[in-house]
């Protein structure tokens, strides 16, 4: 049944009613690119028919361990559970569904995208601007620093070329890597390789959560940190010093002061000169530091030192990205889907492109309300003429399709590359 | 290549033919009896093919028993965390008396019967232990490290022609890309002089096939190529063993059903594992029998409980969990079991959970998205585990806490202010400027965490250094710390009880 048009056509579609998610999967959800960039191939493969997906239906129900022959089945029970949001395992040894008629312990997960995710609840202490499950603009300036710098990290050290990156609908963003070579990681990888990547650690109680540089804290940074460093100096500088002007409280500038060494002239001096000017913005008091070590310069060069270092973690500490790493490290961690509705904010989990990622606003992405709106419109003007072309898709009507074209174009470039190994493979074969 | 099929398998004429006539030659004036043979010519061996000699049914059970020794002798030193020269001398020590294995220049020793014993124990094993992926893992963990404690201590000449006949297809780096990553590559050396650049040569092999090198940042990577030195080549060794190994037991356990075996091997074999899982086992707590005299705690218990008796770890969560009326999954799970551990039944355990989320949580939330965690971790949903409180070693290496996160352990995961903050407003026995806090931080500043929580206990039980947990037992686990802790109470009370008997019998008479 279509939802009716309605007579103003700005009039919010609640996301958790069930008649409006209904309408998004039925009219909107792009089944296509979704069920090509999962198999990689067009034929349904082990990647889609072995795939766990996992359902929140309403009232917090919870169903594990679905999969799905093909395509169409998935688009099926999509429709007829509604769930208000879905997640993706691995692809495992057997259909997930059969789980119950297998052999304990038969069930392994074996392929996976190599996933991550960073939530903006990792920077709670270190945003000024909003908390908890608040999220604006300025805010998202560290998410773009993080996406910046590990989507680096990932091509340019790691050579993985198909990234995606996925915005979760309210505070944080996801990263789908879908090369084969990351498919193919097990556990004891991808750990090594969060590990390798992972800098900011420890708990609420530890001030200082860069640790990187051996047992003794003053070997040099590794060369994949030292570039990330390099680009992130910039970052801290419009980032934490001017936007999010993160030393300008008490608390705040404290906080800086218990992450570097504790040495009581130059800590002592910085304290009271901050204390008797409590209007000092972070920028002046970043340089009051900088001016401070330099003068160690020439009299205590080993403590000169220390400090340089310590500078650079507290850049690091500030902005490079906080991972979940949890998240990344086992094969069957579920990971909401792309293009699901967020049951919160009604926003819709749309790609992001890291080259952009600067001007990405989580606030215009389009909500699942303003698509049917547009859909009534669409709907409205076509009634005036004739419905003659009923072909095309019904989201290219809406301001889903740029970001729908954008993961057309990825799956793209994954089938191609995939394609490619099948054919060498199959040539191999065929020589013998 | 390596066909790991446990049968139908003939040695193939691996060993290098210019090599078997150079040993001939030198065993001949000795006698069959010394220098290495053609079938074991270095003391390393990656066991790639099966050995097809006859041996008697003793021989394959008690050259298996010998070598399962050693294996579980080496599990259970790796979970002491002990100094890494420590743990190599203790493994040395002890191969050396149940499975020797002596060098090529060894005089007056049999070698090939020591290097059959050896290649024929490990065969037996991997027959008994390629059964379930738990099994196999651990197989293979005790197994790289006696090869890596082996590769360490071989004679280094022997060690290259072994590395050698091994013939890994590795890409040596040239010196053109050498001289274009100089300045990358001199960042992740030790040794910083030229000189050490110039001659050092390095490896490129995908970054996945060193994982323990790339997850602790000591080569370059650079397009999902890890740069290798020559100097950190033995993590590429032990990883090709293990992913051999792995490989070769997986495909043994799906031929093990077709196996046409002899009737009398297959109880050996059965008997094997399960004598290696028992006999490990005993590392993990096991609670006192509920009719125990600690006897159970009640819910209202709980924080009477935690004033006198639990461990810092313990009672962080709990005084935040008090505090903010929440805790994050690790840290609830981390306090959960421990409160199994001392003896809170599960319906209690959920009273006690309830009331400490307190009023910000309805009851609604509550059943559904917590009750199920407690249930589960009682082994009451899911898989049905009734998971063991977790030990120290676990505390202090799985699940690294979070920016948000409150569990861990103190010593370990607060940084120095925060501990000595901690630890003074939490026991007044610990003055911040003591003496005492400066000893326990600086066992936290060598990481000898346990030790740092060791001498915790000894200052708030009254206990005299060193005595430990009694008999110079240190604290391994939170609730051992517990269960001493109300032990000593006990024995106090019955003490004083005792002397009020005395004492009436006094007045009696």
């Amino acid at each position: 049944m279509p939802i009716p048009v309605r007579d103003d056509p700005m009039v919010d579609y609640d996301p958790s009613s069930p008649q409006v998610m209904n309408a998004f999967y039925r009219r909107l959800f792009p089944y296509r690119p979704f069920f090509l960039w999962l198999n990689q191939d067009q034929i349904p493969a082990k990647l889609f028919t072995h795939r766990e997906f996992a359902f929140t239906l309403a009232g917090d129900v919870y169903i594990r361990y679905n999969s799905f022959h093909n395509s169409d089945e998935f688009k099926k029970e999509l429709i007829r559970l509604n769930p208000s949001r879905f997640e993706i395992g691995p692809q495992y040894s057997a259909r997930p569904r059969d789980r119950k008629t297998l052999a304990a312990g038969a069930l392994q997960p074996q392929r996976r995208e190599l996933v991550f995710d960073i939530d903006m609840t990792d920077y709670d202490e270190i945003r000024t601007c909003c908390t908890d499950k608040k999220i604006c603009k300025r805010c998202w300036g560290y998410i773009a620093a993080a996406v910046k710098v590990l989507d680096h990290a990932l091509r340019e050290t790691f050579g993985f070329k198909h990234l995606l990156w996925v915005y979760s609908g309210r505070r944080g963003i996801h990263c789908w890597i879908s090369d084969p070579s990351a498919l193919d990681l097990n556990d004891d990888q991808r750990k090594s390789l969060v590990t390798f990547l992972e800098v900011i650690k420890g708990g609420k109680e530890q001030a200082k959560k860069v640790n990187v540089r051996g047992s003794k804290d003053d070997s040099e940074l590794h060369p994949v940190l030292n570039d990330a460093l390099e680009n992130l100096k910039m970052e801290f500088v419009k980032l934490v010093l001017h936007d999010q002007d993160c030393f300008a409280t008490e608390r705040g500038w404290e906080a800086l002061l218990a992450i570097l060494p504790q040495d009581r002239d130059v800590i002592g001096n910085l304290r009271r000169d901050w204390q008797s000017d409590p209007t000092k913005s972070s920028v002046d008091k970043w340089g009051d530091l900088q001016h401070a070590v330099g003068g160690l310069k020439k009299g205590n060069p080993l403590l000169f030192k220390k400090y340089e270092r310590a500078m650079q973690d507290v850049i690091l500490q500030y902005t490079y990205p906080r991972i979940d790493a949890e998240v990344s490290k086992h094969r069957n961690h579920l990971l909401k889907a792309p293009f699901c509705v967020h049951p919160g904010t009604g926003r819709v989990c749309v790609p992001v492109n890291p080259e952009l990622v600067d001007e990405f606003d989580p606030d215009t992405v389009p909500t699942v309300g303003e698509l049917l709106s547009e859909l009534d419109r669409a709907a409205a003007a076509e009634n005036g003429e004739s419905g003659s072309q009923r072909r095309t898709e019904e989201y290219e009507q809406t301001s889903l399709k740029p970001y729908v074209e954008m993961f057309e174009k990825h799956v793209a470039a994954v089938l191609r590359d995939s394609r490619g190994i099948k054919r060498a493979a199959k040539q191999e074969s065929m020589d013998f | 290549m390596f066909r790991p099929s446990t049968r139908h398998n003939l040695p193939s004429s691996s060993s290098n033919p210019s090599l078997e006539v150079k040993v001939n030659k030198r065993q001949s004036g000795i006698g069959a009896t010394a220098g290495p043979s053609a079938r074991y010519p270095y003391r390393l061996n990656f066991y790639e093919t099966p050995p097809t000699l006859d041996i008697t049914l003793e021989e394959f059970e008690t050259f298996a028993i010998a070598r399962l020794r050693v294996l579980s002798q080496i599990e259970a030193l790796s979970h002491r965390s002990l100094p890494y020269a420590q743990l190599q001398g203790a493994i040395t020590n002890y191969t050396k008396t149940h499975l020797n294995l002596s060098s090529n220049t060894a005089r007056n020793v049999n070698l090939d019967e020591e290097r059959r014993k050896d290649e024929i124990g490990h065969w037996v094993l991997r027959l008994s232990f390629c059964r379930s992926p738990d099994l196999r893992a651990r197989f293979v963990r005790s197994e790289v490290s006696l090869f890596k404690n082996r590769f360490e201590t071989d004679d280094v000449n022997e060690r290259s022609s072994f590395l050698k006949s091994l013939e890994f297809d590795w890409q040596v780096v040239d010196e053109n890309e050498k001289t274009r990553y100089e300045r990358e590559l001199k960042l992740c050396m030790w040794e910083k002089k030229d000189d050490a650049f110039r001659n050092e040569s390095w490896f490129k092999v995908p970054w996945y096939t060193v994982p323990d090198l790339v997850g602790s940042r000591k080569v370059f990577v650079r397009a999902g190529m890890a740069y290798v030195p020559q100097s950190l080549q033995i993590s590429l060794v032990l990883q090709t063993y293990a992913s051999r190994l792995e490989k070769a037991l997986e495909l043994t356990a799906k031929n093990l059903p077709r196996l046409d075996e002899d009737e009398r091997l297959g109880p050996v074999i059965d008997h094997l594992a399960s004598s290696f899982l028992s006999g490990v086992a005993s590392a993990d707590y096991q609670s006192p029998d509920s009719a125990s005299a600690q006897g159970v705690v009640t819910a209202e218990m709980v924080d009477d409980v935690a004033r006198k008796h639990f461990p810092p770890c313990m009672r962080n969560l709990y005084d935040r969990l008090k505090r903010d009326h929440h805790l994050k999954h690790f840290g609830r799970l981390q306090l959960g079991l421990f409160l199994k551990g001392i003896g809170l039944p599960l319906d209690e355990a959920v009273v006690f959970w309830r009331r400490m989320y307190g009023a910000t949580m309805s009851d609604d939330k509550f059943n559904k998205e917590y009750k199920y965690n407690i249930r589960h971790s009682y082994g009451q949903e899911g898989k049905r585990t009734n998971y063991p409180p977790k030990s120290c070693q676990q505390i202090l290496t799985q699940n690294q806490p979070g920016t948000q996160d409150s569990h861990g352990c103190p010593f370990r995961h607060f940084s120095p202010d925060n501990l000595s903050a901690f630890l003074s407003s939490t026991y007044p026995q610990i003055d911040k400027g003591s003496m005492e806090m400066r000893d326990i931080l600086d066992s936290v500043k060598s990481t000898h965490y346990h030790v740092a929580c060791t001498r915790v206990f000894e200052l708030t039980h009254g206990v005299k250094k060193g005595e430990g947990l009694g008999g110079n037992e240190s604290v391994a686990h939170p609730n051992k710390w517990t269960d001493r802790s109300r032990e000593l109470e006990r024995e106090v009370l019955e003490r004083i009880k005792k002397k009020e008997d005395s004492d009436e019998m006094v007045v009696d008479s």
